[in-house]
């Protein structure tokens, strides 16, 4: 059984937690979380599939696996990676319902604002947009 | 050093505070420089005792309002060596000032056909008002080819030269590179076809001499932000007889002398091009920053960068996986550059974190970008208050960073 979206979103917290304010460490960090990423495959990264709004350049795909959402993305900056594999992290793998109505309160948990500031904080808000964006998609087909 | 760095800082507020628990280190003077306690104290002290509307007012303060606001203009007449003050004419920055160009001199002089002169190396700011120009008139846009190194291909300059060519807009100093185009000889051949020559001065004015008659150009734009000067204002300097028969850019008060409902005549210059109240408080806190830059010299202000350069790819240098972007022999004081495998954002963003403030990206370039083959760059800009020990950190961080990558 996969642990539900809030535990998964305290998990991260409390791992941000420990780095404490030490912003370098909290870099660091979140481009290590982005190298770990289950590779996109190389024919998904066309530019119909770049999220707009993002500064640097983000892939995002979905399919729809045994009736749950699988996403799989990169970009071409370590750091924007680190943060997509923190949403999907979150929201990898589950029900289309249950991604569309996620409340991702590790964001402001965490203080993401401060540390990516708010150029970045545009992005990534268009990183959840899409990421719901996909959601909504296959949960539609599957009511049709 | 020709002069006291620490004496120097200390006029600059803003440069005394922490950022992620660091001390500020502020390489980002290519996007905008800082501003000595003299230019807050006279934008304070305008808005505390002289604000007024300028040249109508029949009262004390309109009357002193607008005598400090000319100072300003005479003291740029000074400051670039053009004939008169009336050649200077108060923008809101470079990009209004190259639109205001494009707008009345390209309105009236710019035809089919006609060709217009810009380098590969220039700012979205120089090529767009160019190409919109272009659009509208049937005009043709010619593109100077740069070197490896980040250079003009001065033959193939003059190559593009024709009796076709009407203007020529080049970049003083690149803002991406550092790169000082020689524009002296530039100008000379544009002449000899009768083109006019207009020099993108955002980046030279606050590091080179500059003397608009001795270089000969026709048009100079730059802002103030880029000279120790506040947000929102720039410069168009342009020869009288030029600016004389240019029709106006905007309409409105100012720039008229008579208005009647079936015609209106226009002021003199420079006020034709200055439709409105104009920034009045930023003006006269202007001069206070010229005033700056001119008692230390920009002689003394040039090789006290250039040294700050010269230590900074010196430093920087030894790092492994360390590229210069733009190595000409003439440079102002920015230093582009990229560490291998990784992208100038995560770059910026770590140095940021050890409070390094840096520009990463294309720096309004593209073109440039493209050529280069680059994404964008990490590019770290020195100013007059900059000191070798931050150019020590800047290399601590930097070299931190391309071990990740580079081991």
């Amino acid at each position: 059984m996969m642990n539900s979206i809030a535990d998964i979103q305290d998990e991260i917290v409390s791992e941000f937690e420990i780095l404490g304010d030490d912003k370098e460490s909290t870099i660091y960090y979140i481009m290590e979380l982005g190298a770990g990423m289950e590779d996109l495959p190389e024919i998904a990264r066309r530019d119909e599939n770049i999220i707009k709004g993002c500064q640097s350049t983000v892939w995002l795909i979905a399919e729809e696996r045994e009736g749950k959402v699988h996403y799989m993305s990169d970009s071409n900056t370590d750091i924007t990676k680190g943060l997509i594999s923190l949403l999907l992290r979150v929201l990898n793998d589950r029900a289309p319902e249950d991604i569309v109505n996620a409340k991702l309160d590790f964001i402001e948990r965490i203080g993401m604002g401060s540390i990516i500031g708010s150029q970045r904080s545009n992005g990534f808000a268009a990183m959840i947009k899409q990421i719901k964006l996909f959601a909504i998609a296959i949960q539609t087909n599957q009511n049709v | 050093m020709s002069f006291d760095i620490e004496k120097i800082r200390g006029l600059f507020p803003v440069l005394h505070q922490e950022v992620h628990g660091k001390p500020l280190v502020y390489l980002d003077n290519a996007a905008t420089t800082q501003k000595p306690q003299m230019v807050l104290d006279a934008l304070t002290a305008y808005y505390q005792h002289d604000n007024s509307n300028i040249h109508r007012g029949a009262h004390a303060l309109a009357d002193r309002a607008t005598r400090y606001f000319e100072e300003t203009r005479e003291t740029l007449r000074d400051f670039l060596n053009a004939r008169e003050a009336a050649e200077i004419i108060f923008t809101k920055g470079t990009t209004e000032s190259i639109n205001l160009v494009a707008a009345t001199f390209g309105r009236k002089f710019i035809g089919k056909g006609d060709e217009i002169i810009i380098s590969t190396m220039e700012h979205h700011s120089n090529i767009v008002p160019w190409q919109m120009l272009c659009e509208e008139k049937e005009a043709i846009l010619k593109i100077i080819p740069i070197s490896d190194s980040g250079e003009i291909l001065y033959d193939e300059f003059e190559k593009l030269l024709s009796p076709k060519t009407k203007l020529v807009s080049i970049v003083h100093a690149s803002n991406s590179l550092g790169t000082i185009n020689p524009v002296r000889k530039i100008i000379t051949a544009a002449h000899a076809v009768g083109a006019k020559v207009l020099l993108d001065g955002a980046q030279s004015t606050s590091h080179l001499e500059i003397d608009v008659q001795e270089l000969d150009c026709d048009f100079m734009a730059f802002s103030a932000h880029k000279l120790y000067g506040p947000t929102g204002l720039g410069v168009l300097y342009g020869k009288r007889e030029i600016l004389e028969s240019m029709p106006p850019f905007q309409g409105g008060g100012e720039m008229i002398k008579e208005v009647t409902f079936e015609k209106t005549t226009y002021n003199e210059i420079p006020f034709k091009f200055e439709a409105g109240t104009p920034n009045i408080a930023d003006v006269i806190a202007f001069k206070s920053a010229l005033d700056f830059i001119n008692g230390l010299g920009k002689k003394a202000i040039k090789a006290h960068e250039d040294e700050l350069l010269a230590y900074a790819n010196e430093k920087l240098g030894d790092i492994k996986g360390f590229t210069p972007i733009g190595i000409a022999d003439e440079k102002v004081s920015v230093l582009s550059f990229n560490i291998n495998g990784m992208h100038p954002y995560d770059v910026g963003m770590m140095l940021d974190a050890n409070g390094i403030a840096v520009r990463t990206g294309h720096h309004c370039t593209q073109p440039l970008m493209k050529r280069l083959g680059l994404e964008g760059t990490v590019r770290a800009s020195f100013a007059v208050y900059n000191s070798k020990s931050e150019i020590d950190k800047l290399a601590e961080g930097v070299s931190r960073i391309a071990r990740i990558k580079n081991k």
